[in-house]
């Protein structure tokens, strides 16, 4: 079963890396992006009976550092992010 | 004074760190693997070393405050020995938990790898006592991800409790206040992104970093 953690910043923490992607777009003249933020996408592989508290205690141990970032569990995405797209 | 300094893969200011030990202390650390579960008997002193511990992944720090001697160093930490964490070695305390806060990216993205002029404000820890509290002196920074981030009343905190040991002089990486080193609350635990190691002997073109390594030895004896 594939399982995707979003690893995001909390609102309030400065991004310098958004803020840079932002600054690019603008350099390439594309308009009305008000904000950027990055984060990250993990897709883990699990085996059957890995519970979502299992998940959650990975993020809360290692994925995550929730000092700094919120995380996002998405249970049972079977397609790739580019499948997604492409469907 | 019994020291050791853990190597993770992908640590590369660890020899660094022990000549510097040796040099002042007169005694060669101990290195330790990161994959031991404990620290050689007596150890006063452990110090993380800078570095890219597993090439920065995921976030500076995150995996290395992981490894299994992170158990160890937790549990000297609790019994008073001193740790000092120099730059990844700052990265993996925090990740660890065993200093508050985050380092993030820098604010402006660079690098950052040049001297800097950083004020000691608090000259009354293990660390600091061959300084003079106000005093300004000139380290080595070498760092991407030193900007230090934590909340109002996490910052509040340790500028209340004369937890923030070193202070930039001027912005150099975006981080909250200025900070360049902290302690946690019982003092014996450091972490700092500029590098004292890289400061100890004339070859290097400055002495400022010599005198924490005295101070600890004279603190340990």
């Amino acid at each position: 079963m594939k399982t995707r953690v979003y690893v995001t910043l909390k609102n309030g923490v400065l991004d310098p890396q958004g803020k840079a992607i932002h600054h690019a777009l603008e350099g390439l003249e594309f308009e009305g992006v008000r904000d950027v933020r990055q984060g990250k996408l993990i897709e883990l592989d699990l085996e059957e009976g890995v519970s979502e508290a299992d998940v959650e205690a990975m993020c809360r141990k290692l994925l995550a550092n929730t000092v700094i970032e919120n995380f996002r569990i998405e249970h049972g995405a079977t397609q790739s992010a580019e499948g997604q797209r492409a469907a | 004074m019994k020291s050791a300094v853990i190597v993770f893969p992908g640590s590369n200011c660890d020899r660094d760190m022990a000549v510097a030990l040796r040099e002042v202390t007169g005694q060669p650390p101990l290195m330790v693997w990161h994959r031991e579960t404990e620290l050689p008997e007596g150890i006063d002193l452990v110090a993380l070393p800078g570095g890219f511990s597993y090439g920065d992944y995921l976030r500076s720090g995150a995996m290395a405050a992981r490894s299994p001697v992170m158990g160890a160093v937790r549990q000297a930490a609790e019994r008073g020995a001193s740790v000092l964490g120099i730059c990844n070695g700052f990265q993996i305390l925090t990740e660890a938990g065993l200093l508050p806060g985050a380092l993030m990216r820098n604010s402006t993205i660079s690098f950052v790898c040049r001297d800097v002029p950083l004020k000691v404000e608090n000259s009354q820890t293990a660390f600091t006592s061959r300084y003079q509290a106000g005093e300004e002196i000139v380290i080595p920074v070498a760092h991407h991800d030193g900007n230090y981030q934590a909340d109002d009343e996490t910052l509040e905190r340790l500028e209340g409790e004369g937890r923030v040991v070193f202070r930039y002089s001027h912005q150099t990486n975006g981080s909250a206040h200025d900070i360049a080193g902290i302690v946690n609350e019982g003092g014996n635990v450091l972490g700092m992104m500029p590098h004292p190691e890289r400061a100890v002997e004339p070859a290097h073109g400055r002495l400022d970093g010599r005198r924490l390594f005295e101070g600890i030895l004279e603190a340990i004896g």
